[in-house]
Parts: C-alpha cells; sequence; structure tokens
C-alpha cells in the first residue's frame, strides 16, 4: 500500500482529471515544454482550438508516480478527455491526422488535411493552455 | 541500453505471429519507433495496443529506453 501522502496525491489528480474536460499531463507547461513529445502534443491541442487544463509533471517525482497508478501509462505527457485517458504523443498525433481527435474533443478539424500531413511542428505553439496551479 | 533488435525481439516473442519493425530513430540506443503488425490488435481500442506493447517492457519506458514511439495495426489493417 502507498503511504497516506501519495493517496492524497493520487486523489487530487483524479479529481482533477474529473473535473477537466481535456486536460494535458506534460513536462513543462504549454509556453515552454520541457521535452519534445510534450511540444508536440501541446502542438496539436493548440491547433485544434479548444481550451485544456496542463499539470506540469516535473516538480515533483511523485506526481508522475501517481498519474502512471491511475492510469496504467508509463511515459508522458498523457492526454485525458472526459475522464479517460486517450493516450501519449504517438496516439494524440495519430488520432489528429485522422480527424479523430478532433471529434473526440467536440470541435471541427482545422483545415483538410492531406493524407498523411504532418502534425504541426512545435514551433507554431499558440499560448492556450489553461494553466492550473501546480499545487500538488 | 536497447538495440533495436532486441527490441523487435522482445515485442515478437511476447506477441506470437507479430512482426515488428524497429528503428533507432536518433541513433543513440535511447529513441526508438516501433510499428507493430499483431493479431492480437484486433478487436482492440488504441490505448489497450498500446499497452500490450508498453507492458513487455515495463519499468524501462522513461527509463533505460527514455522513448519507444509506437505504431500499432493489425494483420488485416497493414494489407489494405
Amino acid at each position: 500500500m502507498s503511504e497516506e501522502n501519495s493517496n492524497e496525491l493520487r486523489d487530487h489528480l483524479a479529481t482533477l482529471i474529473d473535473e477537466n474536460e481535456v486536460i494535458l499531463f506534460m513536462k513543462g507547461n504549454p509556453e515552454a515544454p520541457a521535452c519534445g513529445f510534450s511540444a508536440r502534443t501541446v502542438a496539436v491541442l493548440n491547433s485544434l482550438g479548444r481550451k485544456y487544463a496542463a499539470v506540469d509533471i516535473l516538480p515533483d517525482p511523485r506526481i508522475r508516480q501517481e498519474l502512471t497508478a491511475i492510469s496504467d501509462w508509463p511515459t508522458i505527457p498523457q492526454l485525458f478527455v472526459d475522464g479517460e485517458l486517450i493516450g501519449g504523443c504517438d496516439i494524440v498525433t495519430e488520432m489528429y491526422e485522422s480527424g479523430e481527435l478532433a471529434s473526440v474533443m467536440g470541435v471541427e478539424q482545422p483545415a483538410p488535411q492531406p493524407e498523411g500531413a504532418p502534425a504541426p511542428e512545435a514551433s507554431e505553439i499558440k499560448s492556450q493552455g489553461l494553466q492550473l496551479e501546480n499545487n500538488l | 541500453m536497447a538495440d533495436t533488435v532486441e527490441i523487435k525481439n522482445r515485442i515478437e516473442a511476447a506477441l506470437p505471429g507479430s512482426t515488428a519493425e524497429v528503428e533507432d530513430t536518433a541513433g543513440d540506443s535511447n529513441h526508438f519507433r516501433a510499428v507493430v503488425t499483431a493479431p492480437q490488435f484486433e478487436g482492440l481500442t488504441r490505448i489497450q495496443q498500446h499497452k500490450l506493447i508498453n507492458e513487455i517492457f515495463e519499468g524501462e519506458l522513461g527509463g533505460s529506453i527514455h522513448a519507444l514511439s509506437i505504431k500499432t495495426q493489425t494483420p488485416e489493417a497493414a494489407r489494405t
């Protein structure tokens, strides 16, 4: 069994996932992603123009540990929509390219994507991420 | 330190009948990309398919293997 602190943190993470329709757990923040995979995922989300919550997992290693315990997913980033794990960078990118991500998030696909069009580059990041206070 | 052959062999051993194409995307034995075709993926969601692969490398992803990028497909999807 985990320590009491871990359970508290896990409950808090579960509440965040529950209360935010779209929430991204990432390294860094949407303005300054600290990992290429997080950057790519942020770029995809920003291009869809849907507000999302973002949580930086870097300040405390326990955040990642407890998040993984909830999601059974080993790596960061992790995107949740309506309380369900959608996936990490690979799945998010693949679903973006097929138009499924827009549909899951209830938005229009931004522009007609030619078959196999690459996802937007990280340099196209616009600050649309809704920052959560990291009071974890 | 992992290499592409080891990763390929471990995936194919864990999922009988599967084929895995693995490349070392950064040339640093640390960032890999695997395209896996497996009959076990039939009827599963993407998350479930990826979890089958993640389980093979439990505890190593994000650690000794910094990044394993995965694309999954069923044999049927691979033919089309």
